[in-house]
């Protein structure tokens, strides 16, 4: 376990931060989301991204990959929640990717790994049947048919869904709702037949999309790992999601967080500043604790990843529930204590607000975290 | 040093400790077994005798301090190395003493030759057991406006006055104190840092019981009290800077309380205080989420004292030593909580044999969690340095 980052890591994620604040400030991503843009993110952007390594980063060498370690990703997407950029980074690069390499056979892998690796393709991980996550409750159906599958159902909160080029589509092959064993993922090409695609407008102003698969064919070439066992692929994906959303909320937060105290400090009321009265600076020190314990505990989730596969579930959902809370208090502090400016558009506070409820719903809610938690340390 | 030495540094530690610790001391103490030392103290047994003189012919009572001072001359790699390898056998601390945890490192950063060479191997070999002289009646959280006074008398200083929350007084040898050598000095400017003999004339005490029935702290009261000067630490009216220090090692100790004493944890008598449903998931739905709230924020809490001890090896200086008293403190304070959720009305026996000595305990621990989010600085101070030292928010 290492909660400093090593030299190479600290290098790459000061090249990431710079990197962000000349090309992808805050002020991109409202330009962005008030042009209503199509795409959702800006491929120009997206490019120089995956030409910086960062979709490459988990990718195996013998794959074009970077092969770095998914520590230094998260500590890349920890530096993007300051920015709020809106990239295919974790529904691509963490989620889709991850699948491929977890769970891919060596044609899969070397059909799409490297065009993943270079930025020329993106992945979406089609997942929710419901709106709550509940990876297995899944009812989307795949049966038999022509020596490979017909795909069936509705999918809700695809993030970057209606932009990817491949979906890696979770389907019950056999067994009910609430089981392990029976969900097979399969890889469908987005303009397969019967596969609808519906952007929906978030309130973070980003992508997500409901898709409908009505008697989508598959091939026994599309289906990822083994036929009824996508779960021993999923369940490790989603962890490594729900680390990256963690460290996604941790870079948020803090950014938040800076911000709010920044304004403590120059708002004057009363003819004082108001950051001298004593119900706001113990509110302040408060949220500093949460995200100084933050900080250990995503670091800690972040090498697991590459460390102890073991002992992924466990500190994923410790990391997920605890920026979700954390998350949740500094981001309604911080619209609170800028007062009435917090509530206008006009502030980038709001958007942090914002960005904030997403990503908390993203792969399981503090609720879902906690059980999960619970049970996995078997009370 | 390198990972080898240090690897070979565990080895040696974790044989000498197989070979050297007894195995009746391989268990928690209860609190009337610790050895804190001192002219009136005994020892429980034999064993924690035998114990106690082992490791402190190594220099293990203290483990980071200098050999010419009886200690450990250990880094702090090292020590943490012994303290892990204790741990991992549940060896009971050999000592408890305020001298090695607070007093000890004060005189090592502010004490004179002389001073360190009477006071430090006192306290390494169980000589001298030290109490606090720091709040009075009036002054606990506003501790630089306190009001005990010593008037230097050209020889010596007197002493008079009163200090609240002396741990122990009534047992111990010597009160390391705050007094006012000046009190026409704003506050802060005019305390001095004076190490007082419990046996001097006009010195009394008496046992404060708290609401946990213990009496681990009590009034001092000083009448004319002739103090040496040579007994001074650092300079006159600037005892201050020496308080400072020493209540970083009091805040640092605190934080690391639940994690180093033993303690009845949440998360292993749960299965015989509460019921669970066929799919083994905690019956009671708010119970369970208080135990994984409680559990989640103890991981955090231990993780980010790992995170500070890594970064102090890889010197970056990170603020995460400022917070460790709030959220340790806090840990225990939610602990206790769970505590009582979980065993219900078996944790609120208070005396008697109807209840087993954990569930006696649990109830004193939850107790006792009230006095930590207080003592050394309170919850509120701590959001108060905070706010001023990390976030410098106007004041």
């Amino acid at each position: 376990m290492s909660l400093v980052l090593n030299e190479e890591q600290t290098l790459l994620q000061s090249t990431a931060r710079d990197f962000l604040l000349t090309h992808a400030p805050v002020d991109e991503f409202r330009k962005l989301r008030d042009s209503r843009d199509a795409l959702g993110y800006s491929a120009e952007l997206w490019q120089q991204i995956a030409d910086l390594g960062w979709a490459s980063i988990i990718i195996p060498e013998q794959y074009g990959g970077l092969e770095f370690g998914f520590q230094g990703l998260a500590a890349i997407i920890e530096e993007t929640g300051h920015t709020l950029l809106a990239s295919p980074l974790i529904g691509s690069s963490v989620l889709g990717t991850s699948a491929l390499v977890l769970g891919g056979n060596e044609q899969q892998k070397n059909d799409f790994l490297p065009q993943l690796a270079n930025g020329s393709m993106t992945l979406a991980l089609a997942l929710e049947d419901s709106n709550h996550h509940d990876p297995l409750g899944v009812t989307t159906s795949a049966t038999p048919s022509d020596g490979g599958w017909l795909v069936n159902g509705r999918k809700v909160f695809v993030i970057d869904g209606h932009s990817a080029d491949q979906l890696i589509v979770v389907a019950r092959t056999n067994g009910a709702a609430g089981e392990t064993q029976g969900l097979s993922l399969f890889l469908v090409d987005a303009a397969s037949a019967g596969v609808t695609r519906t952007r929906t407008t978030m309130v973070d102003g980003r992508n997500a999309a409901n898709i409908e698969f009505k008697d989508v064919a598959v091939g026994a070439d599309q289906l990822l790992g083994a036929v009824d066992g996508g779960w021993t692929i999923l369940e490790p994906v989603l962890d490594r999601g729900r680390i990256a959303l963690a460290a996604e909320l941790l870079g948020s937060a803090w950014e938040a967080f800076n911000r709010t105290v920044e304004y403590l400090k120059e708002r004057e009321q009363f003819g004082v500043k108001i950051g001298s009265f004593q119900a706001l600076q113990h509110r302040a020190s408060i949220m500093y604790t949460e995200l100084e314990l933050s900080n250990s505990v995503v670091m800690q989730a972040a090498s697991t990843v590459d460390d102890d596969p073991a002992g992924l579930p466990a500190i994923a959902s410790l990391a997920k529930a605890r920026m979700n809370d954390v998350s949740k208090l500094v981001t309604n502090e911080a619209v609170q204590m800028h007062g009435g400016i917090g509530v206008t558009d006009e502030l980038d506070i709001g958007l942090f607000l914002k960005r904030s409820r997403v990503a908390m719903q993203l792969l399981g809610d503090s609720g879902y975290h906690k059980d999960r938690y619970a049970t996995l340390n078997g009370y | 040093m390198s990972m080898e030495s240090l690897d070979q540094f565990r080895s040696e530690v974790r044989q000498w400790l197989a070979d050297n610790c007894p195995e009746s001391q391989r268990t928690p103490a209860q609190p009337g077994e610790q050895y804190w030392g001192g002219r009136r103290a005994e020892f429980h047994n034999a064993d924690a005798q035998l114990w106690f003189e082992r490791m402190r012919d190594k220099g293990w009572t203290a483990p980071e301090w200098p050999t010419e001072y009886g200690g450990g001359g250990l880094n702090e790699a090292e020590a943490k190395i012994l303290k892990d390898e204790m741990k991992a056998i549940a060896a009971r601390p050999p000592l408890v003493s305020l001298g090695v945890w607070m007093l000890g490192p004060a005189l090592l950063e502010h004490g004179n030759q002389q001073q360190k060479e009477k006071y430090l191997p006192a306290i390494v070999r169980g000589e001298h057991r030290w109490c606090q002289g720091y709040s009075e009646p009036g002054y606990g959280s506003d501790l630089s406006g306190l009001q005990c006074r010593a008037e230097d008398k050209g020889d010596h200083y007197l002493v008079n006055g009163s200090k609240i929350w002396t741990s122990r007084a009534d047992v111990a040898d010597w009160i390391f104190c705050l007094v006012r050598t000046n009190p026409d000095a704003i506050k802060q400017e005019g305390i001095s840092f004076l190490l007082i003999d419990m046996e001097t004339d006009g010195i009394s005490t008496s046992l404060i019981e708290l609401i946990s029935g213990e009496s681990e702290f009590c009034q001092t009261f000083f009448d004319n009290v002739k103090v040496p000067k040579e007994n001074l630490v650092g300079e006159a009216d600037k005892g201050w800077s020496v308080a400072k220090s020493l209540l970083k090692h009091e805040r640092k100790l605190m934080s690391e309380m639940g994690t180093d004493i033993p303690s009845v944890d949440p998360r292993t008598i749960a299965p015989d205080y509460v019921s669970y449903n066929a799919d083994g998931k905690i019956a009671n739905s708010e119970i369970r989420r208080q135990l994984a709230e409680y559990d989640m924020y103890i991981q955090a809490v231990g993780l980010t004292h790992f995170r500070g001890f890594e970064e102090r090896m890889h010197d970056i200086q990170g603020n995460s030593p400022l917070i460790m008293k709030y959220v340790g403190t806090e840990a225990e304070r939610l602990k206790g909580e769970t505590l009582l959720a979980l065993m219900g009305s078996s944790a609120l026996g208070w005396e008697g044999d109807e209840f087993s000595a954990t569930e006696k305990q649990a109830l004193r621990q939850w107790a006792m969690s009230k006095t930590l989010t207080i003592a050394g600085g309170t919850h509120e101070i701590q959001l108060n340095i905070i706010a001023k030292r990390i976030l410098q928010l106007p004041q």
